[in-house]
């Protein structure tokens, strides 16, 4: 016996009334796109309910890469068993022993057939007895059991399913708007990133790069960042600007202590006419509160200043090992502590004001007209589309080699 | 030309030679140099990394790319010794372990270390007993080879590992030279930590190799330097020969359940073959290794047969007596026991899945044919 499908249950989002229906849409059109490296899979929905038909592929792969996807709250395998009673005992015993460990169980069966002819607290006790007959220091708890087994009598067959498998929670990505996220290649950027989507934000990035000052690899890392960010994201789009010029001219023009305000907040400039182009109502940074000069509360301050677009900060009150085992987590750490410098570490000033004032950074960008340079810097960006890959095997261009 | 002598080096995959010219060739840039050369070159490595990881069911940077064999042992015993030698300084290995592991504990010895050498039955298999008895509370390090390479005895790693896991600050080395390929290790299933992996055993190239460290395994490096392969074999890296041997693993790999198969065919025909023969004894155990076919001929000279036979464009070997007291004895067959006669007349057959039935006739009647003209001379 094997479980041929996977139930996928969607927690919250199942509360929001009159969105309901988008994001159900968007949930099934994500979960859609992770499962094509699944090729035999297929996805069916019920009223309240999506099932992932397993046709064959491997229930425990699927059950991870549906674990990745945000909107659900929580997973279980399910057999699908002809109506016999002898076959749903059989069911019953091989889902409550896929639950690794567990002591204590509950049936809940659920007639919808009425033409099946044993009845619910009746196919409970039935169950129930067949599985504590089956196994050793097995009790029933119907209160607070280890595994729920439901059994769900239906006309067409019955459904049962094991224990609870944790979803990654949140909202289904693209369900509440699209924010450009600044990534710079560092471990925190791409863990905000990652927090954004999970509330269902759709994220494209944005990356300043100045050659030669920083390298080809740390572009790479960047991309590679992204990339690994489209598991959540399924699709991703990098807009990266060619930034040497202004950081020369900031060098050049502007008094040492202030270089890497005003950096940032031209960095906000850019980004806010690349939203305002692309449709995008907000940016997300992965500031957190006094890891550096630059995220001190006067510092957000005076960066902040430029732009009236809401700036995201879900890191903004996270301790730094938390950002590090999230990023464990989901993969970027990794790459993130790839060595190479990005934009923020060439030009660093040996002794950054950590509580610049806006005013000043006013006063002093008041000298030097960058409007010019924000306008070049926009039109000549690159713009990379990346996608999840849904090759099982890596992308690879030395594949002849190996 | 019959080439049996495949423990010894294999024949490249023609493959594998493209490969390496290619990489060679194209990829020649110092993976350390920071330009865009160097990163594509880096990036190279990387691949060739992960892809070997994937093939081993490892972590990408579990794997270390060395040069072969007797590099990577000697990374292995020599570094978890210096590395741990404040935990205790008494290592277990066995009596016909290769000269590059039973050299590498002797220096050790000069160095202060203690070594037990495990005895082995008559068809050279370590004894589980023999083991648990030998732990001591200063042991660090257990290393024992997956297939002997004169005999093809198999020996019970998995056991073994089974032994080790229960004593946590013991190290479990495996030398899977003669084995990758033909004999499945489950790497983590089997406690092994460190894991000793050949190229040219496998159809890759000579001077490539990789050794297997797991995760939270810290060694002494014998090359200090630029900190190539985490710091564990500083040098710039052999990146044609690491890519080549990826290659090579992974063609191994893909072939290895046929290729097994026709191995133990190919075994099969020869032990019936061989068994004909008055002269020969079959010193090999039944479940060895198939690759592996160990015999003596009592009364006669293996060098004499090997270049008798070697007219005729027949290639096996002899037994390598490096690690023997006596030049013309096998210090394998010597542990296993056995008569003087048969220490002294042993050659080794060892076949290629490449290898076809005809080469196995032919051998075996050109070798009846060879005892039988020297029988006049010597018998």
């Amino acid at each position: 016996m094997q479980f041929n499908q996977i139930m996928v249950r969607y927690g919250e989002m199942a509360l929001k009334g009159k969105n309901r229906h988008k994001f159900e849409q968007k949930l099934q059109s994500n979960l859609t796109h992770k499962l094509k490296r699944y090729p035999a899979t297929r996805l069916k929905k019920t009223r309240d309910r999506m099932y992932v038909m397993l046709n064959g592929e491997d229930p425990y792969k699927v059950m991870e890469t549906c674990q990745e996807v945000f909107g659900i709250q929580s997973l279980s395998f399910a057999v699908r068993t002809e109506q016999d009673e002898d076959k749903i005992k059989e069911a019953a015993l091989f889902a409550f022993n896929e639950a690794d460990n567990a002591k204590t169980f509950k049936i809940s069966a659920k007639r919808t057939d009425k033409t099946f002819p044993v009845g619910s607290q009746e196919m409970n006790q039935r169950l129930g007895g067949y599985i504590l007959k089956n196994t050793e220091d097995v009790t029933v708890d119907v209160h607070n059991p280890d595994v729920e087994i439901t059994v769900e009598i239906r006309q067409d067959a019955v459904y049962i399913t094991s224990k609870k498998y944790p979803g990654a929670g949140g909202l289904p990505v693209g369900t509440t708007g699209k924010t450009l996220l600044l990534l710079s290649g560092g471990i925190d950027s791409p863990v905000a990133g990652y927090l954004a989507m999970k509330r269902g934000v759709e994220v494209e990035a944005i990356h300043f790069h100045s050659p030669p000052y920083t390298s080809e690899r740390a572009k790479q890392k960047v991309m590679d960042l992204a990339q690994e960010m489209t598991r959540f994201g399924i699709k991703l789009k990098v807009h990266i600007i060619p930034f040497t010029n202004i950081q020369q001219k900031i060098h050049q023009e502007m008094p040492e202590g202030y270089s890497m305000t005003i950096m940032r907040r031209l960095m906000l400039r850019i980004s806010e006419a690349v939203a305002k182009e692309q449709d995008i109502l907000s940016m997300t940074t992965g500031e957190s509160l006094g890891q550096v000069a630059s995220q001190t509360m006067e510092s957000m301050s005076a960066i902040n200043d430029v732009t009236n677009y809401p700036v995201i900060r879900p890191l903004v009150a996270m301790d730094k090992l938390d950002i590090i085992s999230i990023s464990q987590q989901i993969g970027t750490y990794d790459i993130s502590i790839r060595p190479y410098e990005d934009c923020c570490t060439v030009f660093v000033p040996k002794s950054p004001k950590t509580r610049p004032s806006k005013e000043k950074a006013q006063y002093y960008e008041a000298a030097v007209d960058f409007s010019e340079d924000i306008k070049q810097a926009v039109e000549q960006r690159e713009i990379i589309k990346l996608k999840l890959q849904t090759e099982t095997k890596t992308e690879n261009e030395f594949e002849d080699l190996f | 030309m019959i080439y049996l002598d495949n423990s010894a080096t294999t024949k490249p995959f023609p493959e594998v030679v493209q490969s390496f010219q290619k990489v060679a060739e194209q990829y020649y840039a110092n993976p350390s140099s920071i330009h865009r050369f160097g990163s594509e070159a880096e990036r190279l490595l990387l691949q060739s990394k992960k892809q070997a990881a994937q093939l081993l069911k490892v972590s990408p940077e579990e794997v270390i790319f060395t040069s072969g064999g007797t590099e990577g042992n000697n990374i292995a015993i020599k570094g978890i010794a210096l590395e741990h030698q404040n935990r205790g300084k008494h290592i277990i290995t066995s009596q016909i372990e290769h000269p590059s592991v039973i050299q590498a504990c002797g220096a050790l010895e000069s160095l202060g270390f203690e070594v037990t050498y495990l005895p082995v039955t008559e068809t050279g298999s370590v004894r589980i007993d023999d083991i648990k008895a030998s732990i001591r509370p200063d042991t660090i390090l257990i290393s024992i080879m997956s297939v002997n390479n004169e005999l093809g005895t198999v020996q019970p790693i998995g056991e073994i590992g089974h032994v080790v896991k229960q004593y946590p600050k013991i190290f479990f080395h495996v030398d899977h030279v003669q084995g990758l390929g033909k004999v499945d290790i489950d790497f983590y299933d089997c406690g092994i930590d460190l894991c000793t992996m050949s190229g040219h055993k496998i159809h890759g190239l000579n001077g490539t190799g990789a050794l297997f460290v797991k995760k939270g395994t810290t060694l002494f490096p014998l090359h200090h330097g630029g900190g190539q392969e985490g710091a564990y074999r500083a040098g710039t890296e052999n990146l044609a020969g690491n890519v080549s041997f990826v290659k090579a693993l992974r063609m191994i790999m893909e072939q290895k359940q046929t290729a097994v198969k026709k191995l133990e065919t190919l075994n099969q025909r020869l032990r019936e073959r061989l068994a004909a023969i008055p002269y020969v004894i079959i010193n090999s155990p039944t479940d060895a290794a198939a690759h592996i076919v160990n015999i003596s001929v009592p009364g006669f000279k293996p060098e004499v047969i090997i270049h008798a036979l070697g007219e005729n464009d027949i290639y096996i070997s002899t037994m390598s007596a490096c690690s023997s007291k006596r030049s013309d004895e096998s210090a394998v067959l010597a542990a296993c026991r056995l008569r003087e006669d048969r220490t002294t007349s042993a050659l080794r057959v060892s076949m290629s899945f490449e290898n076809t039935q005809e080469d196995v006739d032919t051998f075996v009647s050109e070798l009846k044919k060879v005892l039988m003209e020297l029988n006049k001379v010597m018998g």
